[in-house]
């Protein structure tokens, strides 16, 4: 207890110069906690794909379509439970700026593969009847303020024309980590327009998205259905669900490179930070420690206080910068759902963020200890004078 | 006076401090001894190594050579780790600048040296309570170092450095920063501690009014000891 007080009280000395560190280490926590949220975000798609879902595209590239008559082949192969498809349909909402992604898709199919998606079942028979009902993610829905049976017009950016929808279900996600933006309507609604203003189109599907027994034979079923089509007009590649979103984030790989590279910079600058205070505070109690080592205190008593020190200042700002970190994440992903549609601060984020405030009292700490346990207690005291 | 044991042996003793290439001799060749219950002036110019050898035979520094037995114990032959232990229990300093912790009351001043022994909390307050009362402090123990004047600042010092009951008190200059008064006070105070309890004390100084309340005054000059003088002050 006695120690504890005299640890606080060190600490806080220099009410300004403390004040100013541990609120440099509250943002830096801050900074590092947003950022590895950031990655978190840029991740969480891959994080929420299934290991029984497969993904069969163009093996040119995802821009190239897949003619629908391969549902029934694929379906074909030992290891399918059920297949269905979609197209990304880039629909635009009033404004360029309201982006939230929005697929045509095969209706039936797609509700069964995605049992992250919850949606009442009363408005999972009214999505199903309706050729033009649409689903849309709990988010998008308070986003827009969309209610069921609302009208809602996207204007077609790869389907050219003003696209009408009928709200007629909104989902919720499972998991904290599920994404709550997204719209989806029934890809015959398209494909039956495609037919009459642009029949080459038609009957053709971005992906395939494949259902499999277990997640042992997704791998046979991937090569299966890729040498099945080996040599069409159209060859396929398939991969794990979570493969297919990490090509999307491999486009984007050198930014999320660059985000965990500042969140640590940021680390090492405020460790920086820290240890000057550090050095600054044991080089004005070199006295102190002199007369402490007299008393009897030895190396490991002044490298506890030094350390203890160091630790009380990093652990209030480390506290600080963790509370701001939840109210921060949240203004930072409402203001930005559409581009992150899940943005959560992890436990491992906290954990990460406890641990850089251990390091950075550690380092910070490490060389005013060895000033002060090298310190020659003659030459302590002559400072005093 | 009555012959006593030396609990103070100092021989042959040797100290120098390199300054640069240049090694500079601070003591040459000191053997003496000091007596249990005896009260040692040590003065002589500024430069003359009387800090420092109060400082060697304190255990806080090492000599070149020569040996230095306190209460039975060859301090010279300790190791750092030994010397801290050893300084805990058997040395008590009292310095010119009081030297407390500023963020700590009187009374938690006196605690510190106590937190090294296996004393409960309720057995560390009783000597406290104890040491404060001998120096007549004890209505300013919540005080901080602040709010004390010099002369109540050395004496709670004095209630640390009495705290452990060592074998020695060192003092270096210990009225060196106060008003004559407050100074007298200071002087009256380590005289009780050799005459009441017994205390083997040690103090530097310039001061020729506080050298006369020892019982022997040693002078240095350039490292040299020079002959004794037997204060009037002796026993």
């Amino acid at each position: 207890m006695f120690i504890l007080k005299i640890l606080f009280k060190n600490a806080f000395r220099h009410k300004l110069r403390t004040s100013l560190t541990v609120l440099g280490i509250t943002i830096a926590v801050l900074a590092f906690g947003l950022l590895r949220t950031v990655v978190g975000a840029w991740y969480a798609g891959v994080e929420a794909s299934s290991a029984t879902r497969l993904v069969t595209r163009n093996a040119v590239s995802l821009v190239f379509f897949l003619p629908i008559s391969y549902k029934e082949k694929i379906r074909q192969v030992p290891g399918v439970t059920e297949v269905g498809y979609s197209d990304w349909f880039g629909g635009v909402y009033k404004d360029e700026k309201n982006f939230f992604p929005n697929f045509a898709t095969d209706a039936k199919t797609a509700i069964d593969l995605f049992p992250e998606f919850i949606i009442p079942p009363d408005q999972k028979t009214a999505f199903l009847r309706d050729r033009k009902g649409a689903v849309v993610g709990r988010k998008t829905a308070e986003r827009f303020g969309w209610k069921l049976g609302d009208i809602v017009t996207l204007k077609g950016s790869i389907f050219p024309g003003n696209w009408e929808f009928v709200i007629r279900g909104i989902y919720r996600g499972a998991q904290k980590s599920t994404d709550e933006t997204q719209f989806f309507f029934h890809w015959s609604y398209l494909n039956e327009s495609l037919k009459k203003t642009a029949p080459y189109r038609a009957d053709k599907v971005g992906w395939f998205l494949i259902g499999v027994k277990s997640p042992d034979v997704a791998p046979d079923v991937a090569v299966a259905i890729d040498k099945m089509f080996k040599n069409s007009l159209a060859e396929t590649i398939t991969e794990t669900e979570k493969a297919f979103q990490l090509s999307f984030i491999s486009m984007t790989e050198a930014i999320v490179v660059v985000i965990r590279l500042v969140s640590f910079i940021v680390i090492v600058i405020i460790m920086a930070v820290m240890a000057n205070t550090m050095a600054m505070t044991v080089r004005e109690r070199t006295g102190e420690y002199a007369i402490m080592k007299t008393l009897g205190f030895g190396g490991w008593h002044i490298s506890g206080l030094i350390f203890g020190e160091s630790l009380v200042i990093s652990a209030i700002g480390c506290a600080s910068g963790i509370a701001l970190t939840f109210p921060a994440a949240k203004a930072f992903g409402d203001s930005l759902s559409q581009f992150f549609p899940v943005f959560i601060v992890a436990r491992s984020t906290i954990y990460m963020d406890m641990a850089a405030g251990l390091i950075v009292a550690t380092v910070a700490a490490v060389f005013p200890i060895w000033r002060a346990i090298t310190l020659r207690i003659a030459d302590g005291l002559r400072r005093i004078g | 006076m009555e012959n006593k044991a030396p609990i103070v042996e100092v021989r042959n003793i040797y100290k120098s401090y390199r300054r640069g290439t240049q090694t500079v001799p601070v003591l040459d060749d000191i053997t003496f001894d000091i007596e249990e219950g005896e009260f040692l002036a040590l003065m002589g110019p500024s430069g003359s190594g009387k800090s420092t050898l109060l400082n060697l035979i304190a255990g806080i520094d090492k000599a070149d050579s020569g040996t230095i037995t306190v209460g039975g114990i060859e301090i010279t032959s300790l190791s750092e780790t030994e010397l801290a232990g050893w300084r805990a229990t058997n040395v008590g300093f009292i310095f010119q600048f009081y030297n407390l912790i500023p963020v700590l009351t009187a009374f938690e001043n006196v605690e510190l040296p106590l937190l090294l022994t296996g004393l409960s909390r309720s057995g560390r307050r009783e000597h406290v309570d104890l040491a404060l009362r001998a120096v007549s402090l004890s209505d300013r123990a919540d005080h901080y170092p602040s709010q004390l004047s010099g002369g109540q600042q050395q004496r709670v010092a004095i209630a640390r450095a009495i705290i452990t009951d060592p074998t020695i008190l060192v003092a270096d200059e210990p009225t060196g920063d106060l008003d004559r008064y407050s100074a007298e006070e200071i002087l009256d105070l380590m005289e009780r501690l050799v005459h009441e309890l017994g205390k083997t004390v040690i103090m530097v100084t310039h001061d020729p009014r506080a050298a006369g309340k020892a019982h022997i005054i040693k002078h240095l000059e350039k490292g040299v000891l020079n002959s004794d003088v037997h204060s009037e002050n002796t026993l």
